[in-house]
């Protein structure tokens, strides 16, 4: 496992990684929206969390085909499914490696672009909190998508028809969160819920990964 | 006699193909009846006006667009289990009458919204659920089309289906914590005393059971368009090999 990880991160790093890709993709977004509704401070500064978690949504969706499809193409996929490593386990730690590479650089940057968002500086505590909560989640499910979709020639739009609504209730939860926080409000239900959903995922989820990952390689 | 002797496509076949008819009588008597009953034989509701008429589509539809992603689950899961294929193209079948649904009770609900509560689209958590929903039967259709070999594709759709009910539980449930609603309470339910008026609520059951019946019939159909295209490529399989 530890190889694993080692081997996929080291390859996540390297040029054509695209490590810098979905951090890119997620300024585009958050610099786009002032173009969009107007440069108003007090306007941005509230619509600010949404923004910060559908940027880092979108972001991470972007990256999520290049789990499983450079090793499909090259066979390694295979070779891992008949390793003696149970193929749930390799599951996981490409959800880990994913989260590493895409979901906490979008963490570290949402406080740099909650400025750019005239968000204030006791704001950023509960963006990052529930960004850091709900990040895993959304790799976890971007896996099972990743999985459901490996064996298709364009499934990029079709991966994020799948995933979209599957985020429903982590964004939901998250950017309510980090609403909350921010209002100064009870943050005791939102929180829990967004932790047992990341929690049930990374639990559950590899099991339907790796099944669907079996049935694509047969 | 057991209910899995129709897992046999022939059998399937030749016992769907005689209750079809029954069926597709059915719903078209029932919903004509109660349609003609509820549009113009009911009076207008003192409050609503004649805009209480939707409901004879509304909650036909709402009812048949949840129960359809509940009875593709149970597909799903006999496909996975006992490895029928009439189950899997049953789930296949019901999808697009349950997509159609949704969009006739979203579309119902906004005619009926907009002098109501004077506005066509409200993020409500039962509009948002069924927005949701809608997504969620958008992806399924979408992943069966995509693939090619049609037993990987139930299998992917299949697990789709189960994992995606739990993520839609999970949404309806998010969405209601997210915003309270506008809309009201459920109008029929089996346990509560109901609250609407006998008679808005006669003609009513007669057009649910018309859309119940509709919806059996269609997905019949459906299966049986699937297994003679699976039995013609098949076939067109045999001639060029």
């Amino acid at each position: 496992m530890n190889a694993l990880l080692l081997r996929d991160m080291r390859l996540a790093m390297r040029a054509g990684g695209g490590l810098g890709l979905s951090l890119a993709f997620f300024l585009i977004v958050v610099v786009l929206v002032p173009f969009g509704v107007g440069p108003e401070m007090g306007l941005l500064s509230k619509i600010a969390p949404g923004i910060l978690w559908v940027g880092a949504l979108l972001a991470c969706l972007l990256s999520l085909d290049r789990i499983f499809a450079l090793d499909f193409e090259d066979g390694t996929l295979d070779l891992l499914a008949t390793a003696p490593l149970p193929l749930e386990a390799v599951v996981s730690v490409k959800s880990l490696v994913h989260w590493i590479t895409t979901g906490l650089p979008l963490v570290l940057a949402a406080p740099v672009l909650g400025v750019l968002l005239g968000l204030q500086s006791d704001a950023f505590y509960w963006i990052v909190l529930s960004l850091l909560l709900g990040t895993p989640a959304l790799s976890v499910i971007g896996t099972f998508g990743a999985a459901l979709t490996v064996g298709l020639k364009r499934g990029g739009l079709l991966l994020s028809l799948l995933v979209l609504p599957l985020y429903v209730p982590t964004l939901i939860f998250g950017a309510e969160l980090a609403r909350r926080g921010i209002a100064g409000m009870d943050v005791g239900t939102p929180m829990s819920l967004l932790l047992g959903i990341t929690f049930a995922s990374i639990a559950l989820l590899p099991f339907a990964s790796a099944a669907v990952l079996k049935i694509n390689l047969r | 006699m057991s209910l899995w002797e129709y897992a046999n496509p022939v059998k399937f076949l030749s016992f769907s193909g005689k209750i079809v008819p029954w069926f597709a009588a059915g719903a078209a008597f029932f919903i004509a009846v109660g349609l003609y009953w509820g549009y113009f034989l009911t009076p207008d509701d003192y409050k609503q006006g004649s805009t209480v008429k939707i409901i004879y589509l509304h909650v036909p539809a709402a009812l048949i667009a949840i129960n359809a992603w509940f009875m593709m689950l149970v597909a799903s899961l006999i496909w996975l289990i006992r490895r029928h294929h009439v189950s899997a193209l049953a789930a296949k079948a019901a999808a697009p009458i349950g997509i159609v649904m949704t969009l006739i009770t979203l579309i119902t609900g906004a005619l009926w919204g907009q002098p109501m509560w004077g506005t066509w689209w409200a993020w409500d958590p039962r509009l948002t659920s069924f927005l949701i929903l809608f997504l969620f039967y958008l992806g399924y259709v979408a992943l069966w089309a995509a693939i090619d070999n049609p037993d990987t594709a139930a299998d992917l759709t299949s697990v789709l289906c189960m994992v995606g009910s739990v993520f839609a539980v999970l949404s309806r449930y998010a969405v209601l914590f997210w915003n309270q609603g506008l809309h009201q309470g459920a109008s029929l339910s089996l346990d509560k005393e109901k609250n609407v008026a006998d008679v808005f609520y006669q003609p009513l059951l007669m057009s649910i059971t018309g859309f119940v019946l509709l919806f059996v019939a269609l997905v019949l159909i459906g299966t049986r368009t699937e297994i003679r295209i699976r039995r013609a490529s098949a076939l067109l399989a045999r001639e060029r090999g």
